[in-house]
């Protein structure tokens, strides 16, 4: 089976952004991603879900390298000085690159 | 003193219990559901008392409330910029806070006023969503300048839409529509198991008050003591104007309650994405860790006897 390679695009984040980071992936073209709540603690502090807003989300977006990079720019302009924000990307492999 | 409310001793345990690090605590979807059944009631409560009487000259009073819901924030503001010497942002972040209400405290307040009998006109619970929203606004403004930078769409979906205006609105229109006969089905939920689910809801917010307690200090007792002495100042504009709407004692009361009492679901959630500047630990640690607790054991009985002593003088 032939196996193609993309971009995971993780970032952790404040729950309180999620709206704002959905209208961004969507204005830079990504063509799906997942949320899911998350916790932990960091040099902001630490970060539970027991509160509304408190709580924290983790994004992936898998996608091509251009577009990794351009959303991984677009992140660290906007939100990094003001926001708790984590953001990493590793390479993976696909089974449907025209999904991604 | 009258006797504590036994509501405000499951926020006494959720506090202590939070402090000691017991393994507690009430899962997310929980506190959701327990804070959505809070706002429905106090909405259909309100609606259902409103379905039986003329409306009649609500319109000047909601001009009134409104302007309240502008001043204290503007009032808040220079204090805490000049006296305080807070940075901009966090200056009209905390304002935006004290301006606007928490919804908790009128819960506790309206169970308050249960245990006392005491009553109050149906429409206060409107007041709730007019007080929430103004303060909000300034806040941003104060912070930002009227910013074309500003996502105001976003914002005011966020603001306009949020879950507290939406229940509470939406709770009100429904206990208007239907009245009283046609909720009688729903009210073993809404109104029978009401304090039951205050105290829940009381219980967490103890757990969460404990767990911002610690920045109570750190922010140095300026903070600590804007915590304690807004709310005062706050409650007597607040009786000042129901003396204006020439409300009944229970209303003074209620609408002294919503002025001193301090934000921590709406303004934190907008706050945050309007003003990122803002140091969201500042304001949520005032109003919820130093604010809430003094206004539910302390404050409420206080703004019912000064509410008293202005009456009587």
């Amino acid at each position: 089976m032939q196996k193609h390679v993309r971009k995971l695009l993780t970032v952790v984040t404040e729950a309180s952004l999620e709206r704002s980071l959905v209208e961004d992936l969507r204005e830079l073209g990504a063509k799906g991603w997942t949320i899911t709540d998350a916790r932990g603690q960091g040099h902001r502090g630490k970060r539970s879900l027991d509160w509304e807003h408190g709580g924290n989300i983790r994004l992936e977006v898998i996608c091509d390298a251009a577009l990794a990079d351009r959303l991984a720019a677009h992140l660290r302009e906007h939100y990094y000085d003001n926001y708790a924000m984590v953001l990493f990307v590793l390479d993976v492999e696909v089974l449907r690159p025209e999904k991604f | 003193m009258s006797q504590l409310d036994p509501v405000v001793l499951f926020f006494l345990l959720g506090l202590g219990a939070g402090l000691a690090r017991a393994e507690l605590k009430l899962p997310t979807a929980i506190y959701e559901f327990v804070s959505m059944i809070l706002l429905l009631s106090i909405g259909l409560k309100g609606g259902i008392q409103l379905s039986s009487q003329p409306l009649g000259t609500l319109l000047v009073d909601v001009v009134l409330v409104i302007l309240l819901g502008l001043l204290l924030p503007l009032l808040a503001f220079p204090v805490l910029r000049f006296v305080g010497r807070l940075p901009r942002p966090d200056a009209a972040s905390v304002a935006a806070h004290y301006g606007s209400v928490s919804v908790g405290t009128f819960a506790v307040a309206i169970s308050y006023a249960a245990v006392q009998s005491i009553e109050y006109e149906p429409f206060m619970p409107l007041f709730v969503v007019l007080l929430e929203v103004p303060a909000i606004l300034v806040g941003i403004v104060l912070a930002r300048g009227i910013s074309r930078r500003t996502r105001w769409r976003a914002l005011g979906r966020e603001i306009f839409l949020g879950k507290s205006v939406v229940l509470l609105l939406g709770g009100l229109l429904i206990g208007w529509i239907a009245g009283p006969q046609g909720l009688s089905s729903v009210e073993p939920l809404f109104f029978g198991l009401f304090k039951g689910v205050l105290a829940l809801f009381l219980l967490e917010m103890g757990l969460i008050a404990s767990a911002h307690l610690t920045g109570a200090l750190r922010y140095g007792f300026f903070l600590l003591g804007w915590g304690l002495v807004v709310p005062v100042v706050f409650a007597a504009i607040g009786i000042g104007f129901a003396q204006l709407m020439g409300l009944s004692p229970g209303g003074t009361l209620l609408l002294a309650v919503l002025a001193g009492s301090a934000s921590y679901i709406a303004a934190p959630a907008t706050l945050r994405v309007a003003v990122p500047e803002a140091n969201p630990a500042i304001s949520l640690t005032a109003s919820l860790a130093i604010t809430f607790p003094f206004n539910i054991i302390v404050g409420i009985p206080l703004y019912h006897r000064m509410t008293e002593a202005w009456l009587a003088g």
